[in-house]
């Protein structure tokens, strides 16, 4: 006996409008559509729907609707629909709770109870249009004074930098979580704009060595695709330890996404499992992660900056600490609004802390301990505008990492169902029928268009400071007040109140 | 050529390997991390004891180290050979891809751990005497073969191939069953397998001056996982 429930989304097809053309058939994955030929109706199986929105955009006479469906259990604040429905899929198949995509859980989102403040009178603010503004940043680690050789002449020998045209890069995807297409989109956008995207874990594709100078390549516990070249090809080398949607995990890619293409760049064989560990089996202190950053940097002979990537937990301010004094270059930090491909919904949606909290108490920490320059600090977790860039660069974020923003500029509509394999928006699939969907030339030019967008934004956004360079924002926290937070709140973020 | 680097930082030593292109003998080396890290074309020995990560992302490069060696020695290593006339530290050979390293005695903790391979890359491990808890756990292909050579007998350390997923672990004699777990089937080994390793067993025996009879003539037991999907049956879609 299988515990039933009445599907999660209802299919609303408008009979006078249905033209029985069969395109929203054609285009779900999910199988949801098909035509009836005794009737010459279109029906569907709403059991199947994931809610993402593929058939309501592409049906040709506006005929169809996705709603949530408003057939629920018996109202109950403690035992909510989500809740109980999730009890019945463990107690039909004894599974652990597979989500993908970021915590959707109303939990608190600083970014909203922080405003940014503005030039009057005094200290005019400065019209980005009319005058020269500076978004470049360099990642790494910086000199803590100015050093001369004995004739005066300034000393460049800098550690490694990774230049950015703006602060902001696309986050870590592996290819095989996400398609050829997308894969493609965002190392060819990143290369127009001038700023980098992030392999994840799953290798360098080899048509995709062509974008290096564009490229953060990542070494992650299951060392996916790891080898000389690939190390050598990007322009910085991250290692994960951590992913703020799922915290103290590893991954599983699962065999079935482990096609010919996707083994190829893993360095696997096909339909074999791609496990990475939770940990990394050698590193189990900082001493052990210096031991990886300088095995890499050795392998790089040192041309290369190290990001070490956490995910943002409880004690984040002790262990950046750790990190920066691990020989580490950058130190990223993932909020736990962060999305995945595939997580655990426990985890996803209940480990880890917010971005906002993490990075303020990182810089702080890492400022009181006079290791600041030691590295550079890259914040993602849910970025998902231009003014949280700004106000993460106000609390002390040198750069931010974008991914979620970026699907969704590929067309992810956040159905967060990753982890089947059939995204209909040819995004998080191997299926070749639904990769081809996303034409990796139109979403280069969204990716761009949006990272534009965010770049005039964020000049306005300084210049109606005063500001005219990211530099001079940076960690700057007068420019930052809370809204309707707490004393602890605002003492963490290192904020004053709106009206002080 | 010889080269002294007692006194020598890893990074020197590091610098001054690039540029040698001749077989080269490293005197006097006392723990210094990260030797040879991602070489190849190279023709190495060293004299002493070589600190942790020894040879990691190795691409081709030729190590032979005269004496004990330390942890992470092979760290995803791709590609060569590393040589340890002694034992070895913990988590050697670190989801190494291809190449070989051959130990003439011990190996630590997790030997072997996330071993892969990938196409005509299959990589091999060969333990003289006993391994340490965690062997190959992970595995995910490749070959590992623990010899329990000079050992009271008791040459394999707790949980065994653990999350094992791929790859093959040979085991002169008879390792105790009941260390394994469930998913892993441990048989004796067949003529077919053997021919996998014969003629590499027979290169380690001449290496390190072992009798070539007593390890080839012993049978063999070998351990395989059930599946190469583990977690399959673990989730439900959310």
């Amino acid at each position: 006996m299988a515990l039933l429930f009445y599907p999660e989304f209802e299919v609303i097809r408008n009979e006078n409008r249905c033209i029985a053309c069969r395109v929203c058939e054609r285009q779900c994955a999910n199988e949801v559509h098909s035509f009836d030929s005794q009737t010459g109706r279109m029906i569907a199986d709403e059991t199947k729907c994931v809610n993402c929105q593929r058939c309501v955009s592409l049906c040709p006479t506006r005929a169809l609707k996705i709603v949530k469906s408003n057939c629920n259990f018996k109202e109950n604040a403690n035992w909510q629909d989500d809740t109980i429905k999730e009890i019945y899929k463990q107690a039909n198949s004894g599974g652990v709770l597979l989500s993908s995509m970021g915590n959707p859980k109303p939990f608190p989102v600083y970014w909203d109870k922080i405003l940014i403040n503005a030039s009057q009178v005094t200290n005019p603010s400065i019209d980005p249009l009319r005058e020269p503004m500076e978004t470049k940043v360099f990642l790494g680690k910086k000199p803590n004074h100015i050093e001369r050789d004995k004739d005066g002449k300034l000393k460049f020998d800098l550690s490694p930098q990774l230049e950015l045209s703006m602060p902001i890069m696309f986050s870590a995807m592996s290819y095989g979580s996400i398609s050829y297409n997308a894969h493609k989109s965002l190392a060819t956008a990143a290369e127009e704009l001038g700023i980098c995207y992030n392999t994840g874990e799953g290798g360098l594709h080899e048509d995709f060595y062509v974008y290096g100078k564009n490229t953060i390549v990542q070494v992650a516990s299951g060392r996916f695709g790891v080898h000389e070249d690939y190390l050598k090809a990007g322009a910085a080398v991250e290692i994960k330890m951590g992913q703020g949607a799922k915290p103290g995990i590893g991954g599983h890619l699962p065999g079935a996404k482990i096609v010919a293409d996707v083994s190829r760049t893993r360095m696997i064989p096909e339909g074999s499992d791609a496990i990475s560990p939770a940990p990394h089996h050698d590193i189990y202190s900082i001493e052990d992660l210096r031991q990886l950053v300088y095995s890499l940097k050795e392998a790089t002979e040192y041309k290369k900056p190290i990001i070490v990537k956490v995910a943002a937990v409880h004690n984040i301010a002790a262990i950046a600490s750790g990190i920066a004094r691990s020989g580490a270059d950058i130190i990223a930090i993932d909020g736990f609004r962060g999305g995945t491909g595939a997580a655990p919904t426990r985890i996803r949606d209940n480990v880890g802390i917010p971005v906002e909290l993490a990075l303020a108490a990182v810089d702080k920490r890492l400022r009181d301990e006079g290791i600041r320059n030691n590295v550079s600090l890259v914040v993602g977790g849910s970025i998902r505008s231009a003014s949280d860039v700004v106000k993460a660069i106000a609390l002390g974020a040198d750069a931010c990492y974008i991914a979620t923003a970026a699907l969704l500029a590929l067309g992810c509509h956040l159905c967060r169902t990753c982890q089947s394999g059939k995204c209909n928006w040819g995004i998080a699939t191997q299926k070749p029928e639904l990769v081809k969907r996303l034409n990796p030339e139109i979403g280069k030019k969204h990716l761009v268009n949006l990272m534009t967008a965010w770049r005039h934004e964020i000049k306005e956004l300084m210049g109606g400071m005063g500001i005219n360079s990211i530099e001079a924002l940076k960690g700057n926290r007068l420019m930052l007040r809370g809204i309707g937070m707490t004393e602890k709140e605002l003492e963490i973020l290192g904020i004053s109140h709106a009206g002080e | 050529m010889e080269l002294n680097v007692t006194g020598l930082e890893f990074k020197d030593i590091n610098e001054k390997l690039r540029q040698i292109c001749v077989p080269v003998t490293l005197k006097g080396c006392l723990g210094q991390r990260f030797i040879a890290s991602g070489m190849k074309d190279k023709n190495i020995v060293i004299e002493g004891v070589p600190g942790n990560a020894l040879g990691a992302y190795l691409n081709g490069a030729s190590i032979t180290v005269k004496g004990n060696a330390q942890d992470a020695v092979g760290d995803t290593m791709n590609e060569g050979e590393i040589i340890v006339h002694g034992n070895i530290g913990d988590a050697a050979g670190y989801a190494m891809r291809g190449g070989k390293i051959y130990i003439k005695g011990n190996a630590g903790y997790r030997a072997g751990i996330h071993m892969k391979e990938y196409k005509n890359k299959i990589p091999l491990m060969i333990i003289g005497g006993s391994a340490g808890s965690f062997l190959g756990e992970y595995q995910a292909g490749g070959i590992i073969v623990v010899l329990g050579l000079n050992t009271d007998g008791r040459y394999v350390g707790n949980f065994p191939c653990t999350g094992m997923h791929g790859g093959k672990v040979f085991f002169r004699g008879e390792p105790p069953k009941s260390a394994f777990p469930k998913n892993i089937f441990l048989n004796p080994a067949t003529e077919k397998d053997m021919e996998c390793i014969k003629n590499q067993l027979a290169e380690y025996a001449e290496i390190f001056g072992y009798d070539k009879n007593l390890i080839l003539n012993t049978p063999y037991t070998v351990a395989t996982p059930d599946s190469k999907n583990p977690y399959k049956q673990m989730y439900v879609e959310n």
